[in-house]
């Protein structure tokens, strides 16, 4: 390889951030935009674009992108449009990802997304240090010392955006002797075999159809029912939800049963799955010539292992605050797919979308804000509004702000009303907002109610108290019209007059 | 790769709750209910605010606070949140963390078909709530 420049020697810095996957790069761009200066990004890796050059399996995203829209491409509301490219304060680092899509589909292929992912780290300039592979974490007195491959790193926080890849293996008996999916391999090498998957969520749907012109028979199993309702309204289900159709029309090769794993035997050069009911009574034998564990995955958090990271998911994710900083382990934070272990306000189950790039990226602008303000003290002047400006604003962001309409019931544009005057506080955790105390304000969300329609939601603190005000919906979606209109002024009469 | 340790299935076995279902049944539910872990201090139910769903402790201590005043303590096999769940009506007390709070969650629209799906787990729920009724009742005298 060419001598190439190899930007942020180990030294002290304010923030490091670790990893170079759309988690890491839009961390990375928007600590730089929000004023830190002694920022250090470090990569294992020898290019951008993390999981995407190797994951998923099957080569095509399930987020959508839509080249054509109603509005412009470089626009704000566009992002909503496009859940595949990285944010930009400029025009021309915003929706990077239709230029790359041959439009064969709506989402794009991994290529395109890694081409993409390329293009804005040339295009927005930032470096990153290739080929440094975080070693350990440990805290020093001022902050975090990370170890690395090239040196040590001193800083006062770290954004640890590692991703979500590594297998995560269940307690099965046997369960080393099969494949995870990670190591799935080509789909040619399951040509006129019979294939065993466990699990039943996106990875172990992912696998079947895709192996569905290849093997001779697949059985998906895993303990839970899978979520048909769920499904029905997830993006998995024109292309994940053939192996199930196949097996609830009936017939012979395709198989999807609840049942909880018992061990895992090797038998004649294949494998013996023995698996016990849960939704139905017995037990039962699979056999097949390959068995591949699709069991989902985890934040590879060995490097932190001396921080003590709180976790959930069984271990898999990192637990986190509403700014993603680790609930054990101060100064610790996270980006990219792992801000999923941070749940917010959750109400009526339903969570935010921080498993993908497109509500994660939103995650990072926020966190960067929050890390500039609260850990390095760069403050920024809060937008000065007028009192007619106040209904205007945020019944157009509850009709349209891509952050309140994809990260629903996390992330709220929030505007204070203090004693020098109405300030626009940008967009905001809801749980932060709701839980701490502050001057009078408002945060305006959009929310999945518990009947599953989705409505804007306001949250108003007056006299150090918060209220909710769930709105009605609209079948149009249009929260900006006359009927909002009035509810809103007369929810915000308090703080308005 | 090692084995997780202390995985879900293993603390909702210790937990009476789930004291009747079989090891394959109780690998289901593990499945089907997510698990949350929140700081001492943390928020886990808002008084007054909608939305929530049953909360069961698996490690750690969450206060009930109504008001501003602390009524109660929970701990291990404790649960909560079930009743504005099932009402639809918010929660009437905030419910803090006192410790670091991990907790088995069923999210609000989901628990009805969750106890139908286990009548024993709701059973040993009924009781439970009985327990509580009698006690607030001789409170009253």
């Amino acid at each position: 390889m060419a001598a190439v420049e190899r930007p942020y020697p180990p030294g002290d810095y304010d923030v490091v951030v670790v990893g170079s996957g759309p988690g890491g790069l839009q961390s990375a761009y928007c600590l730089t935009r929000a004023g830190v200066e002694h920022l250090a990004v470090i990569s294992r890796d020898d290019e951008p674009a993390g999981m995407f050059r190797r994951f998923p399996v099957f080569q095509r995203l399930i987020s959508w992108t839509k080249p054509q829209a109603p509005v412009e491409r470089e626009s704000r509301e566009y992002e909503w449009y496009d859940h595949n490219s990285l944010l930009g304060d400029e025009p021309g680092h915003r929706g990077l990802m239709p230029m790359f899509m041959d439009r064969s589909f709506d989402v794009p292929a991994r290529e395109e997304m890694e081409a993409a992912l390329r293009a804005y780290v040339d295009r927005t300039t930032l470096r990153i240090r290739y080929g440094c592979t975080l070693e350990c974490v440990r805290r020093a007195a001022d902050g975090l010392v990370l170890e690395t491959s090239d040196g040590d790193y001193r800083c006062k926080v770290a954004v640890f955006a590692l991703g979500v890849t590594e297998a995560w293996l269940p307690a099965i008996p046997g369960v080393e002797a099969a494949r995870h999916y990670v190591d799935t391999g080509r789909p040619a090498d399951y040509d006129g075999k019979r294939v065993v998957i466990i699990g039943k969520r996106n990875s172990g749907f992912e696998l079947a159809q895709g192996l569905l012109p290849w093997a001779r028979e697949i059985a998906l199993v895993s303990p839970r029912p899978v979520e048909t309702a769920v499904l029905a309204h997830s993006a998995l289900r024109v292309r994940y939800l053939q192996p199930y159709d196949e097996y609830v029309r009936g017939g012979f090769g395709t198989y999807v049963v609840d049942a909880a794993i018992e061990r895992i035997e090797r038998v004649n050069g294949g494998f013996r799955v023995h698996a016990a009911g849960t939704t139905w009574p017995g037990k039962l034998e699979l056999d097949g010539d390959e068995v591949i564990v699709a069991t989902g995955f985890r934040t590879p958090l060995e490097p932190l292992a001396e921080l003590d990271v709180a976790t959930v998911a069984d271990g898999r994710i990192p637990a986190q605050t509403p700014f993603w900083e680790s609930i054990s382990a101060p100064g610790v934070f996270f980006a990219g797919n792992a801000t999923q272990g941070a749940r917010g306000m959750a109400k009526h189950g339903a969570a935010a979308n921080s498993t993908s790039v497109n509500g994660f990226r939103y995650n990072a602008r926020v966190l960067a804000g929050h890390i500039a303000e609260e850990h390095l003290g760069i403050r920024h002047e809060r937008p000065r509004l007028e009192r007619d400006e106040v209904l205007p604003l945020v019944l157009a962001e509850l009709a349209r702000a891509p952050e309140l309409w994809i990260q629903k019931g996390y992330l709220g544009r929030a505007l204070s009303f203090g004693s020098d005057g109405i300030r626009d506080e940008g967009i905001v955790p809801l749980a932060r907002f709701v839980d701490d105390a502050g001057p009078d304000a408002v945060a305006a969300s959009v929310e999945t109610g518990a009947d599953g329609k989705i409505v804007p939601v306001l949250y108003v603190r007056s006299g150090g108290r918060v209220d909710e005000h769930v709105l009605a919906p609209h079948p149009l979606h249009e929260f900006d019209g006359a009927d909002h209109r009035a509810e809103l002024e007369g929810r915000l009469k308090p703080l308005l007059s | 790769m090692p084995a997780e340790t202390t995985n879900v299935v293993e603390s909702l076995a210790q937990l009476t709750l789930f004291a009747d279902l079989t090891q394959p049944r109780l690998e289901e539910v593990a499945h089907t209910v997510g698990e949350e872990v929140f700081a001492e201090g943390q928020r886990v139910l808002r008084q007054g605010m909608s939305g929530g769903g049953l909360f069961i402790i698996l490690d750690g201590e969450a206060e009930i606070v109504i008001d501003g005043d602390r009524r109660a303590r929970l701990g291990r096999g404790d649960f909560f949140g079930e009743i504005a769940a099932l009402t639809g009506d918010s929660p009437t007390a905030d419910v803090v963390a006192a410790t670091m709070l991990r907790c088995a969650t069923v999210s609000g629209p989901e628990l009805e078909g969750f106890l139908l799906e286990h009548p024993s787990v709701m059973f040993r729920m009924l009781k439970a709530e009985a327990r509580r009724l009698r006690a607030a009742n001789e409170w009253q005298r």
